[in-house]
């Protein structure tokens, strides 16, 4: 931990200011955009601020799980891409990858988003594969929220390739979109010191004690959790951190179309 | 010769619709975004930054190290597999060759400039919208260059010799096709990148690397501008 670094930032937030001069719970400028690879069957483009992130979604056809032989199956992936920060290296996603991957994972799988049942193509031997890779071409801070709405987006965006008998044919798009129950948002609060935060700058996450996701439905039940960072939470840390998670997933929800 | 028109309507030395930007991975030293037809390219310049492991330093000038990669769903067909494969570590490879005779790193010995290509969608030359970009994004990021780099495919579609094959034109059934991605640097009238797919006569090789040439210099003064709107004072 950066001591210094963390004195500096703990001095502003005492003064009710960060870095880049927003409040607390404020987040940066939101963009969003969707169909921005033609190559994929559906994708997504979010920046908060200078934080840019990309979402593809492909289609496969494979065997469903023994244990769910009428349900198709959704994966997610994340590559931390060397292009997008001197912190990334080249090479098989290391643990930040993969907990990214994960926590978006669980955010959209334990709200129910997708009605699998719907993506058997023949009981017991095939199924659809939903999958979404994320890949951040600018990380200035805040991939989790980033990244669980680019993906959100990119599901919401993308339409079923036409089938021919056991073989995709990727060239013809019908006009099927993936069937959708709910549309979870993500919400990341930082604690540092005795402040919390959303959406921080990467001087914010180097220095935090703890960090708590928050994914929420539609009705703002919490579907999905991931504490991170080095510091344990009390209760009412926990609290807080969930009203001020519920409160902005409302803002953030908007940007969901 | 039965390739008369072709399947998109553009005229035999007719480039697809271009796009250029610099400066849009504010991280980067240098960046680019570089857009041919379907086909899009970003990147990424870090450094020059101290090469590990050491054994790899060359004490008399810094070495340039290119990374192309296709983004997972940046295939019309299947999802790519994440990670280097054959092919993408030896068109990395082939890069960094189209792009060394410009870069002058006499300047920074020892350490190392890392160029990272990222492709969200590709349809057919992505090996040469990625050396656009990477050209652009050297100089962005002031890497001390003697010229910019353009690079084009040119080839034969049933017979006829045409510049930058999309992907209906590299797959064309009915008749023998031949593609030759090339990089080209004016200042010196040289190609840095020569790569060859398919039958052609010396005759028809020399046309298209004509023909290369003068879609070459069309990417240069696109890739110029961009730099341009960036780095001139306004007015």
């Amino acid at each position: 931990m950066n001591n210094e670094k963390q004195d500096h930032v703990l001095f502003y937030l005492k003064n009710g200011l960060r870095y880049d001069g927003r409040k607390k719970e404020e987040y940066r400028e939101i963009e969003v955009e969707t169909g921005i690879s033609k190559s994929a069957e559906g994708s997504a483009r979010v920046k908060f601020g200078d934080t840019q992130v990309l979402a593809g979604v492909k289609f496969e056809i494979g065997k469903p799980y023994p244990d769910k032989q009428e349900e198709g199956t959704m994966m997610i992936m994340a590559e931390l891409l060397p292009l997008s920060s001197s912190k990334f290296e080249s090479g098989p996603p290391g643990i930040q990858a993969i907990e990214l991957a994960r926590v978006v994972d669980r955010g959209i799988r334990e709200s129910g988003a997708i009605d699998y049942k719907k993506l058997c193509i023949k009981p017991g031997e095939l199924v659809w594969t939903i999958i979404v890779d994320i890949l951040p071409i600018n990380d200035a801070g805040n991939l989790f929220d980033t990244a669980a709405l680019a993906a959100m987006l990119a599901i919401k965006n993308a339409k079923f390739p036409k089938l021919n008998g056991d073989k995709i044919d990727y060239k013809t798009h019908t006009k099927e979109k993936i069937p959708l129950i709910e549309e979870p948002v993500s919400i990341t609060v930082l604690k540092i010191g005795e402040h919390f935060i959303v959406d921080p700058v990467p001087d914010e996450e180097e220095v935090l004690d703890a960090r708590l996701t928050v994914a929420l439905t539609n009705d703002s039940v919490i579907c999905a959790m991931q504490k991170g960072g080095e510091h344990p939470l009390s209760m009412d840390d926990i609290k807080t951190m969930i009203e001020i998670a519920t409160k902005k997933s409302k803002e953030l929800r908007k940007h969901l179309g | 010769m039965a390739y008369k028109k072709r399947l998109d309507g553009r005229k035999f030395d007719e480039l697809r619709p271009m796009e250029a930007k610099v400066g849009v991975i504010k991280n980067a030293a240098g960046s680019a975004y570089f857009k041919i037809g379907k086909t899009t390219a970003y990147a990424a310049v870090y450094g020059p930054k101290d090469l590990y492991p050491r054994f790899l330093k060359n004490p008399k000038k810094g070495i340039l190290r290119c990374n192309y990669n296709m983004m997972p769903f940046s295939g019309s067909g299947d999802r790519v597999r994440p990670g280097p494969s054959r092919r993408s570590r030896e068109i990395s490879l082939v890069t960094t060759n189209a792009l060394l005779p410009v870069v002058d790193l006499d300047g920074v010995p020892n350490s190392v400039v890392d160029v990272f290509i990222e492709l969200p969608q590709t349809d057919a030359g992505s090996r040469c919208a990625g050396i656009c970009a990477a050209s652009m994004a050297l100089a962005d990021a002031g890497i001390i260059m003697k010229d910019l780099v353009g690079a084009i495919s040119v080839g034969i579609v049933d017979g006829q010799v045409l510049i930058d094959l999309d992907y209906p034109e590299e797959a064309y059934a009915e008749g023998d096709v031949a593609d030759v991605p090339i990089a080209y640097i004016p200042s010196t009238d040289e190609f840095s990148l020569l790569q060859m797919d398919g039958k052609i006569s010396q005759k028809d090789l020399i046309k298209g690397l004509e023909l290369a040439k003068k879609g070459a210099n069309q990417i240069i003064e696109i890739q110029r501008k961009a730099l341009r709107q960036k780095f001139e004072v306004q007015k």
